[in-house]
Protein backbone atom coordinates (compact mmCIF):
# COMPACT_ATOMS: atom_id res chain seq x y z
CA UNK A 1 0.00 0.00 0.00
CA UNK A 2 1.35 3.39 -0.94
CA UNK A 3 1.45 5.64 2.13
CA UNK A 4 2.23 9.36 2.19
CA UNK A 5 3.02 11.24 5.40
CA UNK A 6 2.44 14.97 5.74
CA UNK A 7 3.52 17.07 8.69
CA UNK A 8 0.77 19.68 9.01
CA UNK A 9 2.33 21.65 11.86
CA UNK A 10 1.71 25.34 11.33
CA UNK A 11 0.46 24.77 7.78
CA UNK A 12 -2.52 26.69 6.38
CA UNK A 13 -5.34 24.53 5.06
CA UNK A 14 -4.85 25.55 1.43
CA UNK A 15 -1.32 24.10 0.95
CA UNK A 16 -2.33 21.17 3.16
CA UNK A 17 -5.26 20.29 0.91
CA UNK A 18 -3.08 20.79 -2.16
CA UNK A 19 -0.60 18.26 -0.77
CA UNK A 20 -3.44 15.82 -0.06
CA UNK A 21 -4.81 16.19 -3.59
CA UNK A 22 -1.37 15.80 -5.14
CA UNK A 23 -0.78 12.65 -3.10
CA UNK A 24 -4.12 11.22 -4.26
CA UNK A 25 -3.25 12.09 -7.88
CA UNK A 26 0.08 10.29 -7.42
CA UNK A 27 -1.78 7.13 -6.41
CA UNK A 28 -1.49 7.30 -2.61
CA UNK A 29 -3.77 4.81 -0.89
CA UNK A 30 -3.14 6.09 2.61
CA UNK A 31 -2.28 9.62 3.73
CA UNK A 32 -1.18 10.26 7.29
CA UNK A 33 -1.51 13.85 8.51
CA UNK A 34 0.49 14.55 11.66
CA UNK A 35 0.25 17.57 13.98
CA UNK A 36 -3.06 18.76 12.60
CA UNK A 37 -4.38 21.70 14.61
CA UNK A 38 -7.41 23.65 13.53
CA UNK A 39 -6.95 23.39 9.74
CA UNK A 40 -10.40 23.65 8.21
CA UNK A 41 -11.79 21.93 5.11
CA UNK A 42 -9.52 18.86 5.20
CA UNK A 43 -10.42 16.40 2.46
CA UNK A 44 -13.17 18.65 1.10
CA UNK A 45 -14.57 17.55 -2.24
CA UNK A 46 -12.05 14.72 -2.31
CA UNK A 47 -12.91 11.64 -4.41
CA UNK A 48 -11.56 8.13 -4.66
CA UNK A 49 -10.82 5.33 -2.25
CA UNK A 50 -7.98 6.89 -0.30
CA UNK A 51 -7.74 6.54 3.47
CA UNK A 52 -6.75 9.65 5.42
CA UNK A 53 -5.50 9.42 8.99
CA UNK A 54 -5.68 12.70 10.90
CA UNK A 55 -3.53 12.91 14.02
CA UNK A 56 -4.67 15.98 15.92
CA UNK A 57 -7.70 18.24 16.04
CA UNK A 58 -8.88 19.23 12.54
CA UNK A 59 -10.82 22.47 12.02
CA UNK A 60 -14.39 22.84 10.85
CA UNK A 61 -16.05 21.29 7.79
CA UNK A 62 -13.85 18.20 7.72
CA UNK A 63 -14.73 16.04 4.72
CA UNK A 64 -17.22 18.53 3.29
CA UNK A 65 -18.56 17.33 -0.12
CA UNK A 66 -16.23 14.35 0.24
CA UNK A 67 -17.17 11.51 -2.07
CA UNK A 68 -15.54 8.18 -1.41
CA UNK A 69 -12.54 8.47 0.91
CA UNK A 70 -12.34 7.21 4.47
CA UNK A 71 -11.07 9.71 7.03
CA UNK A 72 -10.07 8.61 10.51
CA UNK A 73 -9.43 11.25 13.17
CA UNK A 74 -7.42 10.53 16.30
CA UNK A 75 -8.68 13.51 18.25
CA UNK A 76 -11.79 15.66 18.46
CA UNK A 77 -13.36 17.44 15.49
CA UNK A 78 -14.80 20.95 15.45
CA UNK A 79 -18.00 22.13 13.74
CA UNK A 80 -19.74 20.35 10.87
CA UNK A 81 -17.56 17.33 10.04
CA UNK A 82 -19.27 15.52 7.13
CA UNK A 83 -20.99 18.71 5.91
CA UNK A 84 -22.87 17.79 2.70
CA UNK A 85 -20.75 14.64 2.46
CA UNK A 86 -21.65 12.42 -0.46
CA UNK A 87 -19.95 9.04 -0.04
CA UNK A 88 -17.26 7.50 2.13
CA UNK A 89 -16.72 7.46 5.87
CA UNK A 90 -15.60 9.75 8.69
CA UNK A 91 -14.51 8.11 11.94
CA UNK A 92 -13.82 10.42 14.88
CA UNK A 93 -12.06 8.89 17.89
CA UNK A 94 -13.30 11.67 20.15
CA UNK A 95 -16.11 14.22 20.22
CA UNK A 96 -17.26 16.78 17.65
CA UNK A 97 -18.78 20.26 17.70
CA UNK A 98 -22.09 21.63 16.42
CA UNK A 99 -23.84 20.73 13.16
CA UNK A 100 -22.15 17.36 12.68
CA UNK A 101 -23.19 15.76 9.36
CA UNK A 102 -24.87 19.02 8.32
CA UNK A 103 -26.88 18.46 5.08
CA UNK A 104 -25.17 15.12 4.59
CA UNK A 105 -26.41 13.20 1.58
CA UNK A 106 -24.58 9.87 1.71
CA UNK A 107 -21.86 7.88 3.46
CA UNK A 108 -21.21 7.38 7.17
CA UNK A 109 -20.07 9.58 10.04
CA UNK A 110 -19.13 7.72 13.22
CA UNK A 111 -18.37 9.70 16.39
CA UNK A 112 -16.99 7.77 19.35
CA UNK A 113 -18.08 10.20 22.09
CA UNK A 114 -20.42 13.21 22.04
CA UNK A 115 -21.57 15.81 19.55
CA UNK A 116 -22.75 19.40 19.99
CA UNK A 117 -25.96 21.07 18.90
CA UNK A 118 -27.91 20.34 15.69
CA UNK A 119 -26.24 17.04 14.76
CA UNK A 120 -27.66 15.76 11.48
CA UNK A 121 -29.35 19.08 10.67
CA UNK A 122 -30.84 19.02 7.15
CA UNK A 123 -29.66 15.48 6.42
CA UNK A 124 -31.27 14.23 3.23
CA UNK A 125 -31.65 11.07 1.20
CA UNK A 126 -32.26 9.83 -2.34
CA UNK A 127 -33.99 6.43 -2.47
CA UNK A 128 -31.72 3.81 -0.90
CA UNK A 129 -28.51 4.39 -2.79
CA UNK A 130 -27.81 7.77 -1.19
CA UNK A 131 -28.71 7.40 2.48
CA UNK A 132 -26.47 9.18 4.98
CA UNK A 133 -25.80 7.66 8.39
CA UNK A 134 -24.63 9.43 11.55
CA UNK A 135 -23.82 7.31 14.60
CA UNK A 136 -22.93 8.89 17.95
CA UNK A 137 -21.46 6.67 20.67
CA UNK A 138 -22.17 9.08 23.54
CA UNK A 139 -24.85 11.74 23.54
CA UNK A 140 -25.91 14.79 21.56
CA UNK A 141 -27.01 18.27 22.54
CA UNK A 142 -30.28 19.90 21.45
CA UNK A 143 -31.93 19.94 18.04
CA UNK A 144 -30.59 16.57 16.94
CA UNK A 145 -31.85 15.89 13.41
CA UNK A 146 -33.29 19.40 13.05
CA UNK A 147 -35.13 19.84 9.70
CA UNK A 148 -34.02 16.34 8.81
CA UNK A 149 -35.32 15.16 5.44
CA UNK A 150 -33.76 11.72 5.15
CA UNK A 151 -31.11 9.33 6.38
CA UNK A 152 -30.45 7.86 9.80
CA UNK A 153 -29.16 9.31 13.07
CA UNK A 154 -28.34 6.76 15.75
CA UNK A 155 -27.34 7.69 19.33
CA UNK A 156 -26.07 4.88 21.56
CA UNK A 157 -25.58 6.71 24.88
CA UNK A 158 -22.59 4.57 25.86
CA UNK A 159 -21.67 5.30 29.49
CA UNK A 160 -24.76 7.50 30.02
CA UNK A 161 -27.83 6.89 32.20
CA UNK A 162 -29.95 8.24 29.39
CA UNK A 163 -28.74 8.49 25.80
CA UNK A 164 -30.48 11.85 25.29
CA UNK A 165 -31.24 14.51 27.89
CA UNK A 166 -31.33 17.61 25.63
CA UNK A 167 -34.53 18.95 24.11
CA UNK A 168 -35.69 19.56 20.55
CA UNK A 169 -34.97 16.12 19.08
CA UNK A 170 -36.14 16.05 15.46
CA UNK A 171 -37.34 19.64 15.56
CA UNK A 172 -38.88 20.24 12.12
CA UNK A 173 -38.12 16.72 10.88
CA UNK A 174 -39.96 15.74 7.71
CA UNK A 175 -38.09 12.64 6.62
CA UNK A 176 -35.59 10.05 7.77
CA UNK A 177 -35.31 8.53 11.24
CA UNK A 178 -33.60 9.19 14.56
CA UNK A 179 -32.94 6.12 16.67
CA UNK A 180 -31.99 6.56 20.32
CA UNK A 181 -30.79 3.83 22.70
CA UNK A 182 -33.38 3.26 25.48
CA UNK A 183 -36.33 5.46 26.37
CA UNK A 184 -36.72 9.10 25.35
CA UNK A 185 -38.77 11.50 27.49
CA UNK A 186 -41.69 12.98 25.55
CA UNK A 187 -40.74 16.56 26.38
CA UNK A 188 -37.43 16.13 24.56
CA UNK A 189 -39.20 15.79 21.19
CA UNK A 190 -39.14 18.81 18.90
CA UNK A 191 -42.09 20.17 16.91
CA UNK A 192 -43.16 17.80 14.15
CA UNK A 193 -41.39 14.77 15.67
CA UNK A 194 -43.10 11.62 16.93
CA UNK A 195 -41.97 8.44 18.66
CA UNK A 196 -42.48 5.09 16.96
CA UNK A 197 -42.06 1.55 18.26
CA UNK A 198 -38.67 0.09 17.45
CA UNK A 199 -39.28 -3.35 16.00
CA UNK A 200 -37.31 -6.51 15.25
CA UNK A 201 -37.29 -5.56 11.58
CA UNK A 202 -35.82 -2.14 12.50
CA UNK A 203 -33.08 -3.94 14.42
CA UNK A 204 -32.39 -6.19 11.46
CA UNK A 205 -32.04 -3.09 9.32
CA UNK A 206 -29.63 -1.23 11.63
CA UNK A 207 -27.67 -4.25 12.91
CA UNK A 208 -25.00 -3.98 10.18
CA UNK A 209 -24.51 -0.30 11.06
CA UNK A 210 -24.14 -1.08 14.77
CA UNK A 211 -21.63 -3.82 13.95
CA UNK A 212 -19.65 -1.54 11.71
CA UNK A 213 -19.57 1.20 14.40
CA UNK A 214 -18.50 -1.24 17.12
CA UNK A 215 -15.79 -2.63 14.87
CA UNK A 216 -14.28 0.85 14.45
CA UNK A 217 -14.12 1.59 18.18
CA UNK A 218 -13.61 -1.89 19.64
CA UNK A 219 -17.02 -2.32 21.26
CA UNK A 220 -18.85 -5.62 21.53
CA UNK A 221 -21.77 -5.26 19.11
CA UNK A 222 -23.77 -7.97 20.90
CA UNK A 223 -24.44 -5.49 23.72
CA UNK A 224 -26.40 -3.30 21.36
CA UNK A 225 -28.29 -5.88 19.31
CA UNK A 226 -31.69 -5.78 20.98
CA UNK A 227 -34.85 -3.74 20.58
CA UNK A 228 -34.24 -1.36 23.49
CA UNK A 229 -34.34 1.70 21.21
CA UNK A 230 -36.73 4.54 20.52
CA UNK A 231 -37.42 5.49 16.94
CA UNK A 232 -38.30 9.08 16.13
CA UNK A 233 -39.65 10.31 12.82
CA UNK A 234 -41.95 12.95 11.35
CA UNK A 235 -45.57 12.99 12.56
CA UNK A 236 -46.77 12.75 8.97
CA UNK A 237 -45.47 12.89 5.43
CA UNK A 238 -46.10 16.65 5.38
CA UNK A 239 -45.92 17.73 9.03
CA UNK A 240 -45.69 21.42 8.27
CA UNK A 241 -48.16 21.65 5.40
CA UNK A 242 -50.45 23.90 7.43
CA UNK A 243 -47.62 26.38 7.97
CA UNK A 244 -47.16 27.13 4.32
CA UNK A 245 -50.50 26.55 2.58
CA UNK A 246 -54.06 27.49 3.36
CA UNK A 247 -57.40 26.45 2.03
CA UNK B 1 -18.53 34.88 12.72
CA UNK B 2 -15.83 36.17 15.07
CA UNK B 3 -13.30 34.20 17.10
CA UNK B 4 -13.11 34.64 20.87
CA UNK B 5 -10.82 33.49 23.66
CA UNK B 6 -10.95 33.77 27.42
CA UNK B 7 -8.19 32.65 29.78
CA UNK B 8 -7.80 32.76 33.54
CA UNK B 9 -5.14 31.48 35.88
CA UNK B 10 -7.08 31.08 39.10
CA UNK B 11 -3.93 31.42 41.24
CA UNK B 12 -3.18 34.79 39.57
CA UNK B 13 0.01 33.45 38.03
CA UNK B 14 0.62 35.78 35.07
CA UNK B 15 1.21 34.93 31.42
CA UNK B 16 2.46 37.23 28.67
CA UNK B 17 0.34 37.95 25.61
CA UNK B 18 2.35 36.06 22.98
CA UNK B 19 0.41 32.80 23.15
CA UNK B 20 -2.97 34.60 23.15
CA UNK B 21 -1.83 36.28 19.94
CA UNK B 22 -0.90 32.91 18.43
CA UNK B 23 -4.19 31.32 19.52
CA UNK B 24 -6.25 34.17 18.11
CA UNK B 25 -4.33 34.11 14.82
CA UNK B 26 -5.16 30.43 14.45
CA UNK B 27 -8.79 31.50 14.11
CA UNK B 28 -8.11 34.04 11.35
CA UNK B 29 -10.76 32.30 9.24
CA UNK B 30 -13.22 33.79 11.74
CA UNK B 31 -11.99 37.33 11.17
CA UNK B 32 -11.73 39.76 8.28
CA UNK B 33 -8.83 41.95 9.38
CA UNK B 34 -11.23 44.72 10.35
CA UNK B 35 -10.73 44.48 14.08
CA UNK B 36 -8.94 42.62 16.83
CA UNK B 37 -8.30 43.25 20.46
CA UNK B 38 -7.10 42.00 23.79
CA UNK B 39 -7.95 42.60 27.43
CA UNK B 40 -5.37 41.77 30.06
CA UNK B 41 -5.87 41.81 33.84
CA UNK B 42 -2.99 42.21 36.28
CA UNK B 43 -0.84 44.29 33.94
CA UNK B 44 -0.50 47.51 35.98
CA UNK B 45 0.48 46.34 39.50
CA UNK B 46 2.38 49.60 40.11
CA UNK B 47 -0.84 51.55 39.56
CA UNK B 48 -3.23 48.93 40.96
CA UNK B 49 -5.17 51.49 43.03
CA UNK B 50 -5.81 53.77 40.07
CA UNK B 51 -8.25 53.51 37.19
CA UNK B 52 -6.36 52.93 33.97
CA UNK B 53 -8.23 54.96 31.36
CA UNK B 54 -7.30 53.99 27.81
CA UNK B 55 -8.43 56.61 25.32
CA UNK B 56 -8.42 56.89 21.53
CA UNK B 57 -7.68 60.49 20.59
CA UNK B 58 -8.13 61.76 17.06
CA UNK B 59 -5.47 64.33 17.96
CA UNK B 60 -3.80 65.58 21.11
CA UNK B 61 -5.27 69.07 20.81
CA UNK B 62 -8.85 69.96 21.65
CA UNK B 63 -10.13 66.42 22.45
CA UNK B 64 -7.31 65.78 24.91
CA UNK B 65 -7.71 69.19 26.48
CA UNK B 66 -11.37 68.43 27.18
CA UNK B 67 -10.62 65.01 28.69
CA UNK B 68 -7.78 66.44 30.80
CA UNK B 69 -10.10 69.13 32.12
CA UNK B 70 -12.86 66.67 32.98
CA UNK B 71 -10.45 64.35 34.78
CA UNK B 72 -8.79 67.16 36.71
CA UNK B 73 -12.20 68.45 37.70
CA UNK B 74 -13.30 65.06 39.01
CA UNK B 75 -10.11 63.64 40.46
CA UNK B 76 -6.39 63.30 40.14
CA UNK B 77 -4.26 62.10 37.22
CA UNK B 78 -1.20 60.45 38.76
CA UNK B 79 0.40 59.51 35.46
CA UNK B 80 -0.35 59.75 31.76
CA UNK B 81 1.41 58.75 28.57
CA UNK B 82 0.85 57.59 25.02
CA UNK B 83 0.38 53.81 25.00
CA UNK B 84 3.61 52.44 23.48
CA UNK B 85 3.07 51.18 19.95
CA UNK B 86 5.21 49.89 17.09
CA UNK B 87 4.12 50.81 13.56
CA UNK B 88 2.76 47.86 11.58
CA UNK B 89 2.28 47.72 7.80
CA UNK B 90 -1.19 46.23 8.37
CA UNK B 91 -2.39 49.00 10.68
CA UNK B 92 -3.21 52.56 9.82
CA UNK B 93 -2.81 54.59 13.00
CA UNK B 94 -6.00 56.63 12.77
CA UNK B 95 -6.16 57.28 16.52
CA UNK B 96 -3.57 57.97 19.18
CA UNK B 97 -3.99 55.45 22.00
CA UNK B 98 -3.37 57.20 25.33
CA UNK B 99 -3.54 56.10 28.95
CA UNK B 100 -4.24 57.91 32.18
CA UNK B 101 -3.90 56.51 35.68
CA UNK B 102 -6.66 58.26 37.53
CA UNK B 103 -8.12 58.50 41.00
CA UNK B 104 -11.61 59.99 41.25
CA UNK B 105 -12.30 62.43 43.99
CA UNK B 106 -15.63 61.46 45.53
CA UNK B 107 -16.39 64.74 47.28
CA UNK B 108 -16.37 66.60 43.96
CA UNK B 109 -19.37 64.72 42.63
CA UNK B 110 -21.87 66.90 44.56
CA UNK B 111 -23.87 64.06 46.08
CA UNK B 112 -25.20 62.89 42.73
CA UNK B 113 -23.24 59.67 42.68
CA UNK B 114 -22.31 57.13 45.26
CA UNK B 115 -18.88 55.71 44.58
CA UNK B 116 -15.59 55.92 42.69
CA UNK B 117 -17.00 53.50 40.15
CA UNK B 118 -19.97 55.76 39.50
CA UNK B 119 -17.60 58.69 38.92
CA UNK B 120 -15.57 56.66 36.42
CA UNK B 121 -18.75 55.42 34.72
CA UNK B 122 -19.97 59.01 34.45
CA UNK B 123 -16.64 60.07 32.88
CA UNK B 124 -16.71 57.24 30.33
CA UNK B 125 -20.31 58.01 29.31
CA UNK B 126 -19.69 61.75 29.17
CA UNK B 127 -16.53 61.52 27.06
CA UNK B 128 -17.85 58.87 24.67
CA UNK B 129 -21.14 60.65 24.09
CA UNK B 130 -20.02 64.28 24.14
CA UNK B 131 -16.30 64.77 23.52
CA UNK B 132 -15.66 64.73 19.80
CA UNK B 133 -12.39 63.00 18.89
CA UNK B 134 -12.03 61.06 22.16
CA UNK B 135 -13.23 57.55 23.09
CA UNK B 136 -12.48 55.91 26.43
CA UNK B 137 -12.27 52.22 25.59
CA UNK B 138 -10.91 50.85 28.86
CA UNK B 139 -11.52 52.06 32.41
CA UNK B 140 -10.71 49.31 34.91
CA UNK B 141 -8.13 48.93 37.65
CA UNK B 142 -4.94 46.99 37.02
CA UNK B 143 -6.23 45.95 33.60
CA UNK B 144 -6.37 47.30 30.10
CA UNK B 145 -7.90 46.80 26.68
CA UNK B 146 -5.74 47.02 23.55
CA UNK B 147 -7.61 47.08 20.26
CA UNK B 148 -7.60 48.45 16.72
CA UNK B 149 -8.69 47.70 13.17
CA UNK B 150 -6.48 44.96 11.76
CA UNK B 151 -5.60 41.29 12.08
CA UNK B 152 -4.94 39.87 15.58
CA UNK B 153 -1.20 39.48 15.06
CA UNK B 154 -0.84 43.02 13.70
CA UNK B 155 -2.85 44.52 16.55
CA UNK B 156 -0.81 42.49 19.06
CA UNK B 157 2.50 43.61 17.52
CA UNK B 158 1.26 47.18 17.30
CA UNK B 159 0.61 47.28 21.07
CA UNK B 160 3.62 45.02 21.87
CA UNK B 161 1.20 42.70 23.61
CA UNK B 162 3.95 40.27 24.64
CA UNK B 163 5.27 42.99 27.00
CA UNK B 164 2.18 42.66 29.20
CA UNK B 165 1.67 39.91 31.74
CA UNK B 166 -1.82 39.09 32.91
CA UNK B 167 -3.72 36.45 34.88
CA UNK B 168 -6.83 37.01 32.78
CA UNK B 169 -6.65 37.43 29.01
CA UNK B 170 -9.46 37.95 26.55
CA UNK B 171 -8.93 37.99 22.81
CA UNK B 172 -11.17 38.80 19.88
CA UNK B 173 -10.80 38.32 16.13
CA UNK B 174 -13.47 40.41 14.43
CA UNK B 175 -15.58 39.85 11.34
CA UNK B 176 -17.92 42.87 11.39
CA UNK B 177 -21.23 42.11 9.74
CA UNK B 178 -23.76 44.78 10.57
CA UNK B 179 -21.79 47.60 12.18
CA UNK B 180 -18.74 49.57 11.05
CA UNK B 181 -15.19 48.29 11.42
CA UNK B 182 -13.44 51.02 13.39
CA UNK B 183 -11.04 51.05 16.32
CA UNK B 184 -13.75 51.70 18.91
CA UNK B 185 -15.89 48.95 17.38
CA UNK B 186 -13.22 46.30 17.89
CA UNK B 187 -13.66 44.09 20.95
CA UNK B 188 -13.19 43.80 23.92
CA UNK B 189 -15.81 46.32 25.03
CA UNK B 190 -15.07 47.53 28.49
CA UNK B 191 -16.49 49.50 31.42
CA UNK B 192 -14.66 49.47 34.77
CA UNK B 193 -13.38 45.94 35.22
CA UNK B 194 -15.99 44.39 32.89
CA UNK B 195 -14.64 43.46 29.46
CA UNK B 196 -16.68 41.65 26.83
CA UNK B 197 -15.68 39.65 23.77
CA UNK B 198 -18.56 38.46 21.65
CA UNK B 199 -19.14 36.33 18.59
CA UNK B 200 -22.57 36.84 17.04
CA UNK B 201 -25.10 39.60 17.22
CA UNK B 202 -27.49 40.94 19.81
CA UNK B 203 -30.73 41.24 17.85
CA UNK B 204 -32.47 42.54 20.97
CA UNK B 205 -30.00 45.45 21.04
CA UNK B 206 -32.73 48.12 20.79
CA UNK B 207 -34.61 46.77 23.81
CA UNK B 208 -31.43 46.24 25.83
CA UNK B 209 -30.11 49.68 24.90
CA UNK B 210 -33.32 51.44 25.99
CA UNK B 211 -33.21 49.45 29.22
CA UNK B 212 -29.63 50.43 30.21
CA UNK B 213 -30.07 54.02 29.02
CA UNK B 214 -32.84 54.31 31.60
CA UNK B 215 -30.08 53.84 34.17
CA UNK B 216 -27.77 56.48 32.73
CA UNK B 217 -25.60 54.40 30.40
CA UNK B 218 -25.09 55.80 26.91
CA UNK B 219 -24.52 53.49 23.96
CA UNK B 220 -22.32 55.52 21.65
CA UNK B 221 -19.90 53.08 20.00
CA UNK B 222 -22.13 51.85 17.11
CA UNK B 223 -21.87 48.16 18.00
CA UNK B 224 -24.30 45.85 19.80
CA UNK B 225 -21.65 44.32 22.09
CA UNK B 226 -21.25 47.60 23.98
CA UNK B 227 -24.61 47.05 25.67
CA UNK B 228 -23.46 43.70 27.11
CA UNK B 229 -20.73 45.43 29.13
CA UNK B 230 -23.31 47.86 30.53
CA UNK B 231 -25.78 45.06 31.30
CA UNK B 232 -23.10 43.30 33.32
CA UNK B 233 -22.27 46.52 35.16
CA UNK B 234 -25.93 47.23 35.89
CA UNK B 235 -26.91 43.73 36.99
CA UNK B 236 -23.57 42.56 38.39
CA UNK B 237 -22.36 45.71 40.14
CA UNK B 238 -25.32 48.04 40.70
CA UNK B 239 -27.88 45.30 41.45
CA UNK B 240 -25.33 43.01 43.08
CA UNK B 241 -26.40 39.83 41.25
CA UNK B 242 -24.06 36.83 41.14
CA UNK B 243 -22.50 36.01 37.77
CA UNK B 244 -24.74 32.92 37.59
CA UNK B 245 -27.85 35.08 38.05
CA UNK B 246 -26.68 37.68 35.53
CA UNK B 247 -26.35 34.92 32.92
CA UNK B 248 -29.78 33.59 33.98
CA UNK B 249 -31.20 37.05 33.24
CA UNK B 250 -29.41 37.57 29.91
CA UNK B 251 -29.89 34.00 28.54
CA UNK B 252 -32.73 32.53 30.62
CA UNK B 253 -34.22 29.05 30.42
CA UNK B 254 -37.41 28.64 28.37
CA UNK B 255 -40.76 28.84 30.16
CA UNK B 256 -41.48 25.16 29.58
CA UNK B 257 -38.08 24.28 31.07
CA UNK B 258 -38.96 26.42 34.09
CA UNK B 259 -42.26 24.54 34.40
CA UNK B 260 -40.32 21.31 34.88
CA UNK B 261 -38.09 22.71 37.65
CA UNK B 262 -38.63 22.20 41.39
CA UNK B 263 -40.96 24.80 42.93
CA UNK B 264 -38.14 26.76 44.52
CA UNK B 265 -35.95 26.83 41.44
CA UNK B 266 -38.92 27.71 39.24
CA UNK B 267 -39.83 30.62 41.51
CA UNK B 268 -36.32 32.07 41.27
CA UNK B 269 -36.16 31.65 37.50
CA UNK B 270 -39.59 33.20 37.02
CA UNK B 271 -38.63 36.14 39.22
CA UNK B 272 -35.44 36.72 37.23
CA UNK B 273 -37.28 36.53 33.90
CA UNK B 274 -40.05 38.87 35.03
CA UNK B 275 -37.68 41.38 36.62
CA UNK B 276 -35.11 41.37 33.83
CA UNK B 277 -37.24 40.80 30.73
CA UNK B 278 -35.68 43.86 29.10
CA UNK B 279 -32.17 42.55 29.78
CA UNK B 280 -32.86 39.26 27.97
CA UNK B 281 -30.58 39.05 24.96
CA UNK B 282 -31.85 37.55 21.75
CA UNK B 283 -29.92 36.50 18.70
CA UNK B 284 -26.87 34.32 18.22
CA UNK B 285 -24.03 34.87 20.65
CA UNK B 286 -21.07 33.31 22.39
CA UNK B 287 -19.59 35.65 24.96
CA UNK B 288 -16.73 35.75 27.43
CA UNK B 289 -16.71 38.47 30.07
CA UNK B 290 -13.67 39.42 32.11
CA UNK B 291 -14.46 40.67 35.63
CA UNK B 292 -12.84 41.74 38.88
CA UNK B 293 -13.04 38.18 40.17
CA UNK B 294 -12.67 35.99 37.13
CA UNK B 295 -14.18 35.18 33.74
CA UNK B 296 -17.71 34.24 32.67
CA UNK B 297 -18.53 32.46 29.41
CA UNK B 298 -22.00 31.71 28.02
CA UNK B 299 -23.94 31.35 24.78
CA UNK B 300 -27.43 32.22 23.59
CA UNK B 301 -30.32 30.00 24.63
CA UNK B 302 -30.36 27.84 21.53
CA UNK B 303 -26.62 27.75 20.99
CA UNK B 304 -26.22 29.48 17.67
CA UNK B 305 -22.50 30.14 18.20
CA UNK B 306 -19.71 27.77 19.25
CA UNK B 307 -18.02 27.72 22.64
CA UNK B 308 -15.45 25.21 23.87
CA UNK B 309 -14.09 24.93 27.39
CA UNK B 310 -10.84 23.36 28.60
CA UNK B 311 -9.03 23.15 31.90
CA UNK B 312 -5.57 22.40 33.14
CA UNK B 313 -4.92 22.74 36.86
CA UNK B 314 -5.48 26.35 37.85
CA UNK B 315 -6.07 27.43 34.25
CA UNK B 316 -9.44 27.68 32.55
CA UNK B 317 -9.79 28.30 28.82
CA UNK B 318 -12.90 29.29 26.86
CA UNK B 319 -12.82 29.71 23.08
CA UNK B 320 -14.70 29.43 19.80
CA UNK B 321 -12.44 26.55 18.76
CA UNK B 322 -10.69 23.75 20.57
CA UNK B 323 -7.60 24.18 18.39
CA UNK B 324 -7.11 27.72 19.73
CA UNK B 325 -7.12 26.38 23.29
CA UNK B 326 -4.57 23.77 22.29
CA UNK B 327 -2.29 26.50 20.95
CA UNK B 328 -2.39 28.08 24.42
CA UNK B 329 -1.94 24.78 26.19
CA UNK B 330 -1.14 21.58 24.25
CA UNK B 331 -1.63 19.61 27.49
CA UNK B 332 -5.16 20.94 28.15
CA UNK B 333 -7.59 18.52 29.79
CA UNK B 334 -11.37 18.21 30.22
CA UNK B 335 -12.26 19.70 26.84
CA UNK B 336 -16.04 20.01 26.49
CA UNK B 337 -18.80 22.10 24.94
CA UNK B 338 -21.14 23.69 27.49
CA UNK B 339 -24.92 23.72 27.10
CA UNK B 340 -26.76 26.75 25.71
CA UNK B 341 -27.11 29.41 28.38
CA UNK B 342 -24.92 27.48 30.83
CA UNK B 343 -22.56 29.86 32.66
CA UNK B 344 -18.91 28.81 32.65
CA UNK B 345 -17.23 30.66 35.48
CA UNK B 346 -13.58 30.78 36.46
CA UNK B 347 -12.88 32.55 39.77
CA UNK B 348 -9.65 33.33 41.55
CA UNK B 349 -8.75 30.99 44.36
CA UNK B 350 -8.30 33.04 47.53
Amino acid sequence: MKTVKIDARGMHYTPLNQKIRNAVADGAEEIILDNVLGQRFIGDGLRGNVRIIVNGVPGGDLGMFMSGPTCIVHGNAEHAPGNTMDKGMLVIHGSAGDAVAHSMRGGKVFIKNNIGYRGGIHMKQYEVEARPILVVGGTAHSFLGEYMAGGLVLVLGIGKDKAMTDRGIGSGIHGGEIIIRGEVDDFLLGGGAKKFKFTESDLERIAPIIKSFCEQFGYDAAEFLDTNYTKIGPVSSRPFASKYVWE
Amino acid sequence: MCGIIGFIDRTKSRMDGSSIKAALSLMNERGSGDGAGYAAYGIYPEYADYYALHVFFDNLGEPKKKVDELLQQLGEIVHQEEIPTTPQPGIKKVHIPWRYFFKPSEDLMSGKVASEKDVVTYIVMEVNANVKGATIFSSGKNMGVFKASGWPEDVANFYRIEDYKGYIWLGHNRYPTNSPGWWGGAHPFNLLNWSVVHNGEITSYGTNQRYVEGYGYKCSLFTDTEVVAYLFDLLGRQHGLSYETVVKALAPPFWDDIDRMSAKEAELNKAVRLTYGSALMNGPFAIVVGTENGIVGFTDRIKLRPLVVGENGSRLYISSEEAAIRVLDPEVKNIYTPRAGEPIIGRFIE
